[in-house]
């Protein structure tokens, strides 16, 4: 292992905001993405549920 | 040959539906135990670059995203092609589940690289045919997503933006050799067919393990993505999970 303290694994050489916006850019879409499919998910369940209430359920929905 | 009929069965929505849900989580475990190990190697095993110091730990997650931009393209392209062909609902289906991950690593591998342009070549962006045809590889996507929720027809959506996808193909082995074709200021392939790899082993085996990560995900996120399509376009019965929903229905009211 190359780095001595938190501190200098944090700075990169010096290339610290490079890498880490990198790493964190990438997490945040991947973190985004599964969020937002989670959330489509539950929309497509909450609108079967309605159908299978019957169709009061739709109109109002 | 009772496997080819074991497999046929899946090519229904009804069947492929339940098989989807039932991979998910288990490619979700892999791709967090891939990325654990593979961040792992890259931050604290993989030395430092005898050239470009830490900031070339940013392949770890560029070039990942770059292969999987193209790769991605290219599977939306054969599903799209096998729909046109076939005739097939699921095959356009799986088509328009892949884009908007493909459209995600492309952005990734544009930003990424732009984060490593600036510390090795001085300059954010440069106009060179590695980065220019990725660059339209993000709009190829943009398209073919755009046509889509463009037109009202579903199954005229589903021709035209297959048509779109299958014609921009030609865009990725561009992309793939631009730094042999053209003198790019973008570095030449880390690792090829023909010369094997020019990096360290450590940081060869790093970016191996986070691509097979970022490989696994896709197949994750895509899965769930189609299931998704299947109940919003075919009104499918969530079909496994049936009895569930009804119960939850009947506890609701």
């Amino acid at each position: 292992m190359q780095w001595s303290s938190a501190s200098e694994f944090f700075a990169m050489g010096g290339y610290g905001l490079y890498v880490w916006t990198s790493f964190v850019a990438t997490a945040l879409c991947m973190g985004w993405e599964v969020l937002a499919l989670w959330r489509r998910r539950a929309a497509t369940r909450a609108e079967q549920r309605a159908s299978l209430l019957g169709g009061a359920d739709e109109t109002t929905a | 040959m009772s496997m080819d009929i074991n497999w046929l069965k899946y090519s229904s929505p009804q069947a492929f539906y339940p098989l989807a849900g039932r991979l998910i989580p288990w490619f979700a475990c892999v791709v967090v135990v891939l990325m654990g190990v593979g961040l792992y190697m890259g931050f604290f095993v993989a030395p430092t670059d005898f050239q470009q110091g830490e900031a070339y730990r940013i392949i770890f997650v560029h070039v990942p995203a770059a292969w999987m931009s193209m790769f991605l393209y290219v599977v939306m392209a054969v599903w799209a092609g096998i729909g046109m062909g076939l005739n097939a609902r699921l095959s356009f289906m799986m088509a328009q589940a892949i884009a908007p991950t493909g459209a995600m690593f492309t952005f990734l591998a544009l930003l990424t690289g732009a984060m490593w342009g600036k510390p090795t070549w001085g300059a954010w962006w440069v106009w060179d045919a590695r980065l220019t045809s990725e660059l339209i590889l993000l709009f190829q996507y943009a398209g073919v997503m755009l046509l889509r929720t463009s037109i009202d027809d579903l199954r005229r959506a589903d021709r035209a933006s297959a048509v779109f996808a299958l014609v921009g193909v030609v865009n990725v082995p561009i992309i793939y050799f631009s730094v042999q074709w053209w003198n790019t200021l973008h570095q030449g392939a880390s690792v090829s067919m023909a010369t094997g790899s020019k990096m360290a082993s450590t940081m060869l085996t790093a970016m191996l393990l986070m691509t097979l990560a970022f490989w696994l995900y896709s197949i994750a996120v895509i899965l769930a993505r189609v299931r998704c399509i299947m109940v919003e376009r075919e009104s499918l019965p969530v079909w496994n999970e049936k009895s569930a929903v009804i119960q939850e229905a009947v506890e609701a009211r």
